[in-house]
């Protein structure tokens, strides 16, 4: 079993405005991108189950021409909230660079 | 009409600053005009609410002494956007006021706009009314009152008021709330480039030099316009774009990655072409603009939502570690029923939030995580009052119940949390919140904008 970071050069999270989040995972090569889709681990399910928002918010888009995944979502708390945890929304990306991803 | 221009971007943010050589570079290779963003949300609704820059000033002013005097060298426009971070008034004034500044001591003259952004609560309460304003997805609820409460709004302009501001023979443009994009399509559009052409190069060029491949440092970027495409390339040979870089900066920040919503229309990318034309340079055309129905501008507001103080402490002992949930939980139920009955204070008048360092600071209650993998975790208690001093009058209350919050496996005093400094607690001072993700229908693009023009 390998990890989500094992087949990408860049896993990022960021805001896109104050109220959605954004993800972008861009993988090393064609091999890996295919592998990790595949899998059907890295997925709009996995995503909603994660981050507790419903799985019709979430935004999955596979990038061919880049070899990436872009994810976007509505923040369950808008940045700067008083219970907000991550004003710029940079590190949300955490539990998802761990994933473990079941090539077969 | 032009065949074709070069626009130049100092750098992402006007406050982070560039290579002085790569923008006299690019300035020399015959620069159309110089663009700069110097705002964004991303740092949270604070700047709005409290209608402060965000500098450092110093910073802030020596780069627009690089950028004017560049261009006035040059004899080219500047376009400043998104005034002093936010785009309020009062970041617009800041603004104004250091080019005045720079214009005296350096003896030059030129004629400066600047465009008002801030949205006067009346004028918003009308077109609230009239059904003007809709909320986008996800939005906070926006009524009658919250807009008569809220501290200030700003409205993001496109293209339209920058460019009015040029045909009056502005050659510095200092504006207000503005799209990113908006910065660098103004005057490439007035020019005839195709809105497709010149919108996708403003959504690459807003960010400096963050789309080539391995940014070193902020700098400078370059794209030339033309009628069928543009081309990018970092005036400092440094740094290069590659077709993947540059692509991939298009996704960057963005809910789509092929779908960027501006006023006036829609930036389609799904069918750009990114090409190497050297190894630094890259060509890029295809893209697409479909022209919306309506003219809708983005909306922005911060409301006052409190005061805040905080203290931070580290928790190092393991028994107090193992047992940390509980700990909060019990110290929680002590502190609130302290300010019940000391402070006379009700619930609803504050929030209290632990936030723990070392098991779920990041992410709150999203953390998948439940153990605490180190031998020790930060904590920051985290107060917001209706007033300051109710802030600061709950605060010590809480810390020093907890400071002596016993745990089964001890008997006597015991203090649980190491402070580093001293006072232990900080106030923090007013918290604001995004009050609007709303779009407001226009019948003239430069409605809400005024511009005036003074003559340095």
């Amino acid at each position: 079993m390998r990890e989500l970071w094992q087949f990408t050069k860049l896993i990022r999270s960021k805001n896109a405005g104050p109220f959605e989040l954004t993800f972008d995972i861009i993988f090393k090569d064609r091999e890996s991108f295919d592998e990790v889709l595949r899998s059907g681990r890295l997925s709009s399910e996995t995503v909603s189950q994660l981050y507790g928002v419903d799985r019709g918010q979430v935004r999955f888009s596979a990038i061919e021409e880049l070899l990436a995944v872009k994810i976007s979502m509505p923040r369950r708390v808008f940045s700067g909230d008083v219970m907000d945890t991550d004003i710029y929304g940079g590190q949300f990306h955490g539990p998802l660079v761990r994933l473990p991803i079941d090539v077969g | 009409m032009r065949e074709k221009l070069r626009a130049v971007a100092a750098t992402g943010n006007l406050s982070t600053g560039f290579r002085e050589e790569s923008l006299r570079r690019s300035v020399d290779e015959g620069a159309t005009f110089v663009g700069c963003d110097a705002g964004t949300t991303d740092s949270g609704p604070y700047y709005l609410g409290a209608g402060v820059p965000r500098g450092p000033r110093e910073g802030v002013k020596r780069n627009l002494y690089l950028i004017l005097r560049e261009a006035l060298r040059a004899g080219i426009p500047v376009i400043i956007g998104s005034a002093g971070h936010a785009g309020g008034r009062p970041h617009l004034d800041w603004t104004i006021e250091i080019v005045r500044e720079l214009a005296r001591a350096n003896q030059w003259h030129f004629k400066l706009a600047s465009i008002d952004s801030e949205v006067d609560p009346e004028a918003l309460l009308e077109a609230f009314r009239r059904g003007k304003i809709t909320p986008l997805s996800p939005a906070p609820h926006l009524g009658e009152d919250d807009i008569r409460q809220a501290r200030r709004f700003v409205a993001m302009m496109g293209i339209e008021p920058i460019q009015s501001a040029l045909t009056s023979g502005a050659q510095v443009v200092v504006a207000g709330r503005s799209s990113d994009v908006a910065i660098y399509a103004a005057l490439p559009v007035l020019e005839g480039i195709p809105k497709s052409v010149a919108f996708h190069a403003g959504k690459i060029l807003e960010c400096g030099a963050a789309s080539v491949a391995r940014r070193l440092y902020p700098d400078c970027m370059s794209g030339e316009l033309d009628q069928t495409g543009f081309t990018v390339e970092p005036p400092n040979p440094d740094l290069y774009c590659t077709p993947e870089s540059v692509l991939a900066h298009t996704l960057y920040e963005n809910s789509d990655p092929y779908r960027l919503v501006e006023s006036g229309g829609v930036l389609d990318t799904s069918a750009a072409q990114y090409r190497a034309l050297s190894a630094r340079a890259v060509r890029v055309t295809g893209s697409r603009f479909h022209p919306s129905q309506k003219y809708t501008v983005r909306i922005e507001g911060a409301a006052l939502v409190g005061y805040r103080s905080i203290v931070v402490a580290g928790i190092r002992d393991p028994l107090v570690l193992g047992q940390l949930q509980n700990f909060i939980s019990g110290l929680r139920s002590e502190v609130e029923r302290k300010i019940a009955a000391n402070l006379r204070v009700a619930a609803d008048a504050y929030t209290l939030n632990f936030r723990v360092y070392g098991r779920n600071g990041s992410l709150g209650d999203l953390e998948p995580l439940s153990q605490i993998g180190g031998h020790e975790v930060g904590l920051i208690i985290d107060v917001v009052a209706s007033s300051q001093s109710l802030a600061a009058d709950i605060l010590p209350l809480v810390w020093h119940t907890g400071l002596h919050h016993p745990i089964p496996e001890y008997e006597g005093l015991i203090s649980n949390f190491a402070f580093p400094f001293s006072p232990p607690g900080i106030d923090v001072g007013p918290v604001y919140r995004f009050c609007a993700n709303h779009v407001w229908e226009l019948d003239d693009p430069c409605e809400p904008f005024r511009m005036s023009i003074e003559v340095l």
